[in-house]
């Protein structure tokens, strides 16, 4: 356990703020975003926040595969589901999103037949045991999950299943990060890059952001120390005028992504010209379907999709938590309407959702005081 | 599901070069190593496990690392971990 103490130190922990610290310009704000949700956990599970000086303000990003599927989706997979004879799977995670007709829990329990996997290749098995069935595999996710979907689709195809197909949402990260770059309600000065995604995808895809933007980007472990750690990378290159993609998490995360993995994917899969994002509204070039040459595996053309595009509840603010305008408990219905048992928005879903995340470690920030002892 | 759970590689599946046993908190899963194909993981490796499919090579002490972050979510990793339990992929 040696590696996990080095990186929980507290010791360590104060050094780095105090660096941290060092390194800011007087009367300046700074504002990083998280991209991912992993991240925005530790960060509330630690405190993070309390040992960063007051000008640096975090920002919880979109980076949860499950925070920005729509509601129509959620809609047209519960529609999918009840078509005859089919069995639909789903990771566990997605069982709670609410769709406008409730979740795939409600619809189970209404009768449907919607089963949890933990793996794509699960729902291959269903498929093969159940050869009178038509099995769809709900896929979300982001590049950390859409490899085993092709690996799983690239494996039906070999073992020419018939009953197999795929209901295809998986969405890529970089364009979400392009779109709030260009959206006007925020201004950001740098990135903690995704570990997981990176994983997959590599350093190499950020580039634009320091090159096109100016912003610094650094790809971040999951542990408290990298996260601190992560930001003093970008605020020493802030502090220097830089704007470069650098790697904190190299231990996990190849410069170059997984070859293998990236193949899968442009195999099986090709860039949708838009998508719609919870919150984010729709952004092109930024989700996956099935390519034509794997249609047969591709649930959008073997069964007819409403495709009705539903509006987020009014009270939900999940848009704006998940662009980082709002912190999670300036959300109206925040802790009260809203809480992990009786989700509104999908920010409350996933554990790793911001509005989850803040909810179950409670955390009072300095802001929140303030705010409370103002008012 | 976004979680990477580490795991121990056991073995291979003989007829099934993609698919290997690994060891995830003490508990033998089979899970697919085929993206790993450009520099597969030997036996008493450790791999990030995502969905089922090793996704990285990591050693041992990020192993222990990544394992303490995923017991300290609690509940999710709980899940995650059982529905690990009940996957029958091969």
């Amino acid at each position: 356990m040696r590696f996990v103490d080095e990186f929980r130190d507290a010791d360590k922990a104060h050094a780095l703020a105090a660096r941290i610290a060092d390194l800011c310009e007087p009367g300046r704000q700074y504002k990083l975003m998280e991209v991912c949700g992993g991240h925005t956990h530790t960060i509330y599970k630690h405190g993070l926040e309390d040992y960063l000086p007051e000008q640096i303000t975090l920002v919880h990003g979109p980076g949860c595969p499950v925070c920005v599927i729509p509601m129509g989706r959620v809609d047209d997979a519960m529609a999918l589901a009840a078509e005859p004879d089919v069995i639909m799977t789903s990771f566990g995670d997605m069982m709670r999103v609410p769709g406008s007709n409730g979740s795939f829990f409600d619809a189970k329990a209404r009768g449907t037949d919607i089963r949890m996997v933990y793996s794509p290749l699960d729902s291959l098995k269903i498929a093969r045991q159940n050869p009178d069935k038509r099995v769809v595999f709900m896929a979300i996710g982001f590049e950390t999950t859409a490899p085993s979907t092709a690996m799983t689709v690239l494996r039906a195809a070999n073992e020419g299943l018939k009953n197999f197909s795929i209901f295809c949402n998986h969405v890529t990260i970089v364009p979400a990060i392009k779109a709030i770059l260009d959206s006007p309600d925020l201004r950001l000065d740098g990135f903690l890059g995704p570990g997981h995604v990176s994983t997959v995808i590599g350093c190499r895809p950020y580039e634009f952001i320091a090159r096109d933007y100016g912003k610094p980007v650094v790809v971040a472990g999951f542990e408290p120390l990298d996260i601190l750690q992560s930001i003093y990378m970008l605020m020493l290159q802030l502090a220097n005028g830089q704007s470069t993609v650098e790697n904190q998490y190299s231990r996990v995360v190849p410069w170059h992504g997984n070859v293998v993995a990236l193949r899968a994917i442009g195999q099986t899969m090709e860039l949708r010209p838009y998508f719609e994002w919870r919150g984010l509204g729709f952004i092109s070039h930024s989700a996956l379907k099935v390519r034509e040459q794997y249609a047969s595996f591709d649930a959008e053309l073997l069964f007819s999709v409403p495709g009705v595009r539903v509006a987020d509840p009014k009270a939900c603010q999940c848009g704006e938590v998940l662009k980082g305008v709002l912190k999670p408990w300036e959300c109206k219905v925040f802790g009260t309407a809203c809480t992990p048992e009786t989700p509104i928005g999908t920010c409350m879903v996933s554990p790793e959702g911001a509005c989850a995340a803040y909810y179950n470690y409670g955390r009072l920030t300095r802001q929140r005081v303030k705010e409370a002892t103002r008012s | 599901m976004c979680l990477g759970i580490p795991g121990e590689v056991i073995e291979f599946l003989p007829d099934q070069p993609d698919l290997a046993r690994v060891n995830v908190s003490g508990v033998r899963r089979v899970i697919n190593i085929g993206l790993l194909s450009d520099d597969p993981p030997k036996p008493g490796e450790w791999v990030l496990i995502h969905v089922g499919f090793a996704l990285s090579k990591i050693d041992e002490d990020e192993a222990a690392a990544a394992l303490e972050f995923l017991e300290g979510i609690g509940q999710a990793y709980e899940e995650e971990l059982r529905a690990l339990q009940e996957s029958m992929i091969e």
